[in-house]
């Protein structure tokens, strides 16, 4: 079985916050990350190709320093990395983005399954993977919290609702996004980490994929950013003071107000 | 791209610290883009010499744009309930559609839907596509995308919101590619442009730390999920008229690739969060998993649900389902207490547009502060305990 698991590399925000001076996000020591959710992605796609057999391919889209979350994806397991990088895909929203991707998919053989996170933290957008499933043609499962069972070319899982969950089955090949909740990732072995010093990352540019130049990039979205601001905060608060016995004597009297 | 002119520059860093992104840096006198912009363009307009620009090759425009109208709202139905998030979508949908001076429709899918479309025209649509069909009895992604992308086909419609629910987030972005156009996840505030009509969509980023306005400029229909708890239904008006169209698809349409084997509902709290008035919330302050059991308490007595932060579920206080912020979920209830919760952007996300926001935290220079409408600065331990008693004693009364 031919896995593909698609990473980005991503901001870690976990520490990002607003400076009240400048209005602007405090990125002081901010890194850069493998998406958390895409984690989880690689750790299900390396073990499915535990059980089952085959290899596992990450695939990311990004600058050249993308490269680093590649290779600590193949300490955790991946054997191949490939990324497809050009100053051409800059500014790529989903539509381009799932353009870029399916693309080189299709330029490294295709896949048998193909996994992504459930959403990249930076756009929380979660299009990206049933966008490539559509582009090229194949059935996907979103918010997938376990996988059931893998076999005679077909997957079967369990998928998140909002008010529980399905189970549901797919031929392959197929794509899936996971949650957080369907593993917990390994970290990374010697033997990764050795490895992922010494391999030989696949670089591929728009025209190695075959990209089409008006679906890429800026130009080929759909979709235009056409302002960024810093959400505004509630304007009428107060601080309630005293001892404790006048401090809630002051919240008995608010909470009766309001309820 | 961002194009710089070296000549005009004077180096003087202004759009260093303007870009969110940091990805504008002044280096040897002058600025330096890296890969990572986005061209939204804050940069040149902080500027003060003008030596920024962004050079857009534009996308050629697909069709005409004109031959697009009418808002669509796909309202959500599942196990017998049409989601709430559907009727909010009517609300703001009857908005943007009366300042088109267009209809508003609503695209209902399911089995068995009888009643439903009649509420839908009393919160506001105009026109219901109804598909009532046994195949469409479990929500898939390829019969739902496939129905509702060949009835924007066919009708042409200018918007099409849905929720951003597990479903919505699912099936829309396949819509959105069949249709080749764009698509902007789980936004938080929707408007028509004065000058040309077009949808301005907004939706936080980066976890919430930063809000950005998209638009989708040359293919139609514009697209968007819109977060639950968000918009404001009408209210219900039993007297309004509208249309109620049955479809009926080809059967090829509606059969799916995936197979559901079953389709569990799993144990809702006895107040569902998301709806809640009430909601008390806890977090890492409590310390441990009987310190949260005041939360249940406090909760139990103003009538309300429980939530928490990731740090109190991740250390097993209390079950994911409870979860708000980021990757929980998103509520706006009347009344929100937090406890203990030191209001981390992610947390922020979720709860900040309750409408009264009560904080107590031991640290006054904790954020969740920042969007507290009352503000205790003290121990939970003394204070929750002796508010819960006091409340106790009022409903006794
Ligand atoms: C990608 C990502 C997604 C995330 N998603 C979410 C999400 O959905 N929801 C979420 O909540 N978080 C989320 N987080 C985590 C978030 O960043 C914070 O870590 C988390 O919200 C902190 O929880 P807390 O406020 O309970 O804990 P802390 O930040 O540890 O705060 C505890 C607070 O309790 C106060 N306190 C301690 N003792 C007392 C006492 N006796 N009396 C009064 N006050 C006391 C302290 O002063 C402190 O302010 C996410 C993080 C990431 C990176
Ligand atoms: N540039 C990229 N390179 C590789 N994978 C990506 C990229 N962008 C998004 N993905 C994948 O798509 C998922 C959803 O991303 P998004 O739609 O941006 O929220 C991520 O978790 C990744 O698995």
């Amino acid at each position: 079985m031919k896995i593909v698991v698609c990473v980005k590399q991503v901001p870690d925000a976990k520490d990002v916050r607003l400076d009240p001076n400048t209005n602007t996000l405090a990125r002081d020591g901010v890194q850069s990350i493998m998406n958390p959710y895409d984690r989880h992605a690689l750790e299900e796609g390396v073990r499915l190709k535990e059980q089952y057999g085959g290899t596992v391919t990450v695939l990311s889209m990004g600058p050249p320093q993308a490269g680093e979350t590649l290779r600590e994806a193949v300490a955790c397991g991946a054997d191949e990395a490939v990324l497809v990088s050009d100053r051409a895909f800059a500014g790529a929203d989903t539509w381009a983005t799932t353009h870029t991707l399916s693309q080189a998919i299709k330029k490294i053989g295709g896949a048998d399954l193909i996994l992504c996170g459930k959403q990249a933290i930076d756009g929380d957008t979660a299009q990206v993977g049933p966008g490539i499933a559509e582009r090229l043609g194949i059935p996907y499962a979103t918010y997938v919290k376990k996988v059931v069972t893998c076999e005679n070319g077909a997957i079967r899982l369990q998928r998140m609702m909002d008010d529980g969950y399905d189970t549901v089955e797919m031929d392959l090949p197929a794509l899936m996004t996971v949650v957080k909740e369907i593993n917990e990732p390994r970290i990374p072995s010697l033997k990764g980490k050795m490895k992922a010093k010494s391999i030989a990352i696949t670089t591929l540019n728009a025209a190695d994929i075959g990209a089409d130049p008006d679906q890429i990039g800026l130009k080929g979205s759909t979709t235009q950013v056409v302002r960024v601001f810093t959400p505004q905060v509630r304007g009428e608060r107060a601080m309630l003071t005293g001892t404790v016995d006048e401090v809630v004597a002051q919240l008995v009297e608010k909470l009766e107000s309001l309820l | 791209m961002l194009r710089i002119d070296i000549e005009a520059c004077i180096g003087c860093g202004v759009c260093e610290q303007t870009c969110t992104f940091g990805a504008i840096k002044v280096e040897e006198g002058h600025a330096v883009v890296g890969d990572n912009c986005t061209l939204c363009g804050n940069c040149v307009d902080a500027c003060e010499v003008g030596a920024l620009s962004i050079e857009r090759e534009e996308r050629a425009t697909k069709g005409n744009l004109a031959d697009w109208s009418g808002v669509w709202v796909y309202a959500e139905y599942r196990h017998g309930r049409t989601a709430p998030v559907a009727f909010e979508l009517l609300g703001v949908g009857r908005k943007l559609a009366d300042e088109r001076s267009v209809k508003l429709a609503a695209v209902l899918l399911g089995s068995n839907l009888a009643g439903q479309a009649e509420e839908l025209i009393a919160a506001g649509a105009d026109v219901v596509y109804r598909v009532d069909d046994p195949s469409l009895a479990h929500f898939t992604d390829d019969a739902y995308g496939n129905v509702l992308t060949d009835l924007i086909r066919e009708h042409k419609p200018e918007i099409v919101l849905a929720g951003a629910t597990a479903i919505g987030r699912s099936f829309i972005p396949r819509v959105a590619t069949s249709l080749a156009t764009g698509l902007t996840a789980d936004c938080t505030d929707l408007a028509i442009r004065a000058e040309d009509g077009a949808l301005l969509q907004t939706r936080p980023a980066f976890g919430g730390n930063i809000m950005a306005t998209i638009v989708c400029p040359h293919t139609r229909p514009q697209i968007a999920t819109v977060r639950p708890m968000v918009m404001k239904p009408l209210a219900r008006d039993a007297a309004r008229q509208g249309a109620i169209i049955d479809v009926k698809p080809a059967a090829a349409r509606m059969k799916s690739r995936v197979r559901v084997i079953e389709s569990v509902m799993e144990e809702q709290d006895q107040v569902n969060l998301c709806e809640a008035d009430v909601v008390v919330a806890g977090g890492r302050g409590l310390d441990d998993a009987k310190g949260f059991a005041q939360i249940r308490e406090l909760a139990d007595v103003l009538g309300g649900a429980v939530a928490a932060s990731r740090a109190a579920v991740d250390s097993g206080w209390i079950g994911y389902p409870h979860q708000v912020g980021q990757t929980g979920k998103t509520v706006a209830p009347k009344l929100y207490i937090a406890c203990g919760i030191s209001g981390a952007i992610q947390h922020l996300v979720g709860m900040q547009s309750s409408e009264t926001i009560i904080a107590i935290n031991k640290d006054p220079n904790a954020p969740i502060f920042d969007v507290a409408t009352y503000g205790v600065v003290g121990d939970l331990f003394e204070i929750v305990p002796k508010l819960t008693e006091r409340m106790r004693g009022r409903n006794a009364r």
